[in-house]
């Protein structure tokens, strides 16, 4: 099959690549970018581990093929952290224990992050109903809602 | 300061934050081949021939597999609680004459690049006779294979003089309960990645988890090399709850591909390959019988139960059944008792361990034997359990029953005083009003108990080595592995302060089979338990020695000498000298690593109890879960916030395993639930907010620490509680008697469109 020459924008950082027009996203940014932080669980858009970003907008990166993507700005779980300083969704899940095996860890995130940008003072109600979009089968998804609480707060100051 | 007991966030966690961490997806070697596997489409059948000569024409395929290129590997074997007779139904590593699942891997592609694998895989045609599947365990017997039935064996278990506690009893109370298939599913599926390094003649094995050590030793046997060329590494897992890391065919299929064609062999599962191909679990059907007395005390109980095996025995052998024979009787008494499991092969995915295997299955059963033995005697259900449960007088108590090749004796136990703790909780009484309020205003609410006796802590042995480094980092090195449950910071803790050092200076090493010669891994909630204790031990060890060395270099007695916070001072003279312990080990070139051993014969048996209140919603018959309750005792705690993290997962998946989740098959054996929109696993929109009261009555006797696992308590009686209390919302009739309660059969059982099992 015919591979494909884009660009794709990933963390500001431009990562050309060489795809054929059927590899998924998750598969490329995985891949092709060595951006193993992006999981994939169930690569039919129900558990949410593969939430990426893009263009602010959360997306399942297992759902879109990579040649839909260039001209757009993704961001990745790689792209959180400033250097050694977490951002403060990463510092409450640590703080929080928001977190074991951590497979849904950066889907998580990524989706936290699109939620609490959009509206820091998102309700509870609203919050539970945006953090169900996601699968999580170790924490009982408690301690995932005190961190993202937590992190609302630090990202307001 | 003691660290055991802090709520110390987890020193693994960074990596797995910062997307850093290495799963078995993220491992990749230059020229490496990925591997895809032909899957059955028909649950049973002869098969009569697979044309691969498509699939090898192919793009980018190096080669092609049927069972007959693997004629020379033996069926992957048993490691636990083998019975005579199972050995004929274990699984070849892709099929030869029969499939008897649908997903039963049948031919394997070797290629370039996933995508180019899966194409090939596609062109692979399997050429099969269908025969009638067997679709149930209670269904009537088949055949395996010419000659062999599909019953594998019978476990039995009991005690006492049950035919005199009929003929006395007052009254006695049949049920016929059963629990539907579910399974871990794990949020990362599995993988393999394998390389062969011919120089030096070594096997590499990326993506291991659970019992590397004993997978290495599996797979010597199996392929013909000695252990030592082969070396397991864990990295990452992303959950395990008892489905991950056993031997599968595919991970050895990966092995043997590298090996054969000497080039890096990568597979990595899909999730529809996941949820057919991987271990199954639950499906039992029980009948149980119970001699009571007048007071509602249970002089014996006699069950009989048939476990859904699916299509082959594998690595668990009859460990369900065992477990579930064995710890049925939970807290109570039970003077006399008769359990006889059947082990019944069907067309359906092979069934293993999931979390709590058998003592979910055995708290529902005897859970809701005790809700009808209430309702039959017209008692109250917490009174009938009070009057049954063990006292703490007659602690250990030998139950007479063995499990996992141990005799079954609980070692220390305060159940009542669990109990009251629990009602005490949440105000029993004016919430049984309060509830019974409701009711009569037409709701459709109640409440539900679950008590139960879990395990933990297997032997027979853990071993640990200690090393000083000479930056004065502490690592520990052990066998046991992690699967998301956070050993590395309660090892740590206990570490520190077996030893006198920060946690944060402590690094744990574990699931390496190349780093520490034997290792037992990670399952029934061992690894606190038996590592925990070698660690202890070998802390201490060390702590002599150091004090010992520091004692010639700051010429003071050792007995005048501690450690504190990673530094060795005088005791009373804070102003004093001191060493650090890099100090110490760069001062004395004799000073060398601690290794400990810790055996035990004895599994300890931590215990709890789930309190949930349920309402129906009259218009969807969905059900709700307004309060979940779970008091847990765990002997001593030694990282709480990690401890209700295990039970807060346990909950949610015990949620999922009574309401939704189910692997739902047609009368064809063909699987309905392969995907995640079908098998249907709590969100956070599914979750109650929960209340966890953690004790620590009741210390283990038989470990150094006290401790006891906490890896399963969340899930064990979550099927009974939530079923007792949709009965009660149903007005205590009994009818509750399968999992899950999905809607849909709610609907129809409150419509009088299906009657219950009995």
């Amino acid at each position: 099959m015919t591979k494909l020459d884009i660009n794709l924008n990933v963390n500001g950082e431009t990562y050309p690549i060489k795809v054929e027009a059927r590899r998924t996203l998750a598969d490329a940014l995985r891949d092709d970018c060595g951006l193993t932080g992006t999981h994939l669980g169930c690569e039919h858009g129900v558990c949410g581990a593969c939430t990426v970003l893009v263009d602010d907008q959360p997306v399942r990166a297992c759902l879109g093929f990579a040649v839909q993507f260039e001209g757009s700005q993704i961001r990745t779980v790689e792209g959180l952290a400033d250097g050694d300083e977490l951002h403060p969704l990463q510092q409450a899940f640590w703080d929080h224990h928001g977190l074991q095996c951590g497979f849904c860890t950066p889907g998580f995130l990524m989706l936290a992050v699109a939620v609490l940008e959009k509206n820091p003072d998102i309700d509870d109600g609203e919050l539970r109903r945006a953090l169900a979009s996601n699968l999580c089968r170790c924490t009982g998804y408690q301690n995932i809602v005190k961190a993202v609480r937590a992190a609302a707060g630090a990202m307001k100051r | 300061m003691s660290h055991i007991g802090q709520r110390l966030r987890r020193i693994e966690d960074p990596p797995l934050l910062k997307g850093a961490a290495r799963f078995a997806a993220d491992i990749s070697f230059d020229g490496q081949l990925h591997m895809r596997v032909v899957r059955s489409p028909i649950a049973f059948g002869r098969l009569l021939g697979v044309e691969v000569a498509d699939a090898l024409a192919a793009p980018g395929v190096a080669a092609v597999w049927t069972g007959r290129d693997v004629a020379d590997i033996p069926p992957i074997d048993f490691r636990q609680v083998r019975l005579p007779g199972l050995a004929s139904y274990r699984q070849p590593i892709l099929a030869a004459d029969h499939v008897r699942y649908v997903g039963e891997p049948l031919a394997v592609v070797l290629a370039e690049d996933a995508y180019l694998a899966e194409d090939a895989a596609n062109l692979v045609f399997a050429e099969i006779e269908e025969f009638e599947p067997v679709r149930r365990a209670t269904d009537a017997m088949g055949e395996f294979a010419p000659g062999l039935s599909s019953e594998a064996a019978i476990v039995h278990k009991g005690y006492g003089d049950l035919e005199a506690a009929f003929a006395a009893a007052h009254d006695i109370v049949e049920l016929r309960l059963s629990l539907g298939r579910h399974s871990g599913v794990p949020l990362e599926t599995r993988g393999a990645v394998a390389c062969y390094d011919a120089a030096l003649d070594l096997l590499e094995i990326h993506g291991a988890a659970k019992i590397p050590h004993l997978n290495r030793d599996a797979l010597a046997k199996m392929l013909g090399r000695p252990s030592e060329r082969i070396q397991l590494y864990e990295g990452h897992v992303g959950g395990g709850f008892g489905i991950r890391g056993e031997l599968y065919p595919e991970d050895v299929l990966v092995a043997l591909a590298a090996l054969r064609l000497g080039r890096p062999i990568k597979w990595i599962e899909d999730r529809k390959e996941h949820l057919t191909a991987a271990n199954h679990a639950r499906d039992q059907t029980h009948l149980i019988r119970a001699a009571v007395d007048a007071r509602g005390f249970v002089l014996a109980i006699d069950d009989e139960f048939w476990a859904d095996q699916g299509a082959y025995v594998r690595t668990h052998a009859a460990t369900v059944a065992d477990l579930t024979a064995a710890l049925l009787p939970g807290p109570y008494m039970v003077p006399a008792y008769r359990a006889a499991g059947h082990i019944r092969l069907t067309n359906k995915t092979p069934a293993g361990t999931y979390r709590a295997p058998g003592r979910f299955e055995g708290c529902f059963v005897c859970e809701r034997l005790m809700d009808a033995i209430a309702r039959r005697l017209d008692l109250d259900p917490v009174a009938v359990r009070r009057i049954n449960l063990i006292p703490p007088e007659r602690m250990p108590f030998e139950r007479h029953t063995d499990a996992l090749g141990t005799d079954v004796v609980y070692d220390s136990g305060a159940y009542e005083r669990l109990l009251d703790r629990l009602l005490d909780h949440v105000q029993y009484d004016e919430l049984r009003v309060q509830t019974e309020a409701r009711r009569a205003n037409g709701e459709r609410v109640g409440i539900g108990l679950g008590m139960f006796v879990e395990k933990s802590g297997l032997g027979p042995f853990d071993d640990v080595e200690l090393i000083l480094h000479e930056d004065g980092g502490i690592e520990v090195v052990t066998g046991a592995a992690s699967l998301g449950q956070g050993i590395e910071t309660s090892i740590a803790q206990i570490c520190a302060d077996g030893l006198g050092a920060r946690p944060l200076d402590i690094t744990v090493t574990h699931g390496q089979t190349d780093r520490i010669g034997r290792g037992m891994g990670a399952f029934a909630s061992r690894v606190t338990v038996m590592t925990g204790s070698a660690v202890h031990q070998a802390a201490g060890e060390m702590k002599e020695q150091l004090l010992q060395a520091a004692s010639d270099m700051l010429q003071t007695p050792a007995g005048r000498l501690a450690i504190e916070a990673g530094v060795i001072g005088i005791i009373d003279r804070p102003q004093g000298p001191s060493l650090t312990l890099g100090e110490v080990v760069r001062g004395d070139a004799a000073f060398k690593s601690v290794t400990a051993t810790f055996n035990s014969e004895h599994m300890t048996y931590p215990y709890g109890a789930h309190l949930v209140v349920a309402a129906i919603d009259p218009e969807t018959a969905a059900v709700k879960i307004e309060r979940y309750v779970v008091a847990y005792d765990v002997g001593r705690a030694v990282n709480p916030l990690l401890i209700e993290g295990q039970i807060a997962g346990g909950i949610a998946q015990g949620i999922g395993g009574a309401l939704f989740e189910e692997f739902v098959y047609d009368d064809l054996a063909q699987p309905l639930a392969a995907n995640l929109a079908d098998y249907l696993m709590p969100t956070l929109a599914e979750m109650p907010g929960f209340e966890i009261l953690l004790s620590e009555d009741a210390p283990s006797p038989i470990n150094p620490l006290g401790v006891k696992g906490a890896g399963e308590g969340g899930i064990t009686a979550a099927g009974a509680a939530i079923a007792g209390a949709v009965d009660d919302a149903l007005g205590g009739t009994g009818d509750i008697d399968c999992l899950p309660i999905t809607p849909t059969r709610l609907h129809d059982m409150l419509a009088g469109n299906i009657m219950p099992n009995r």
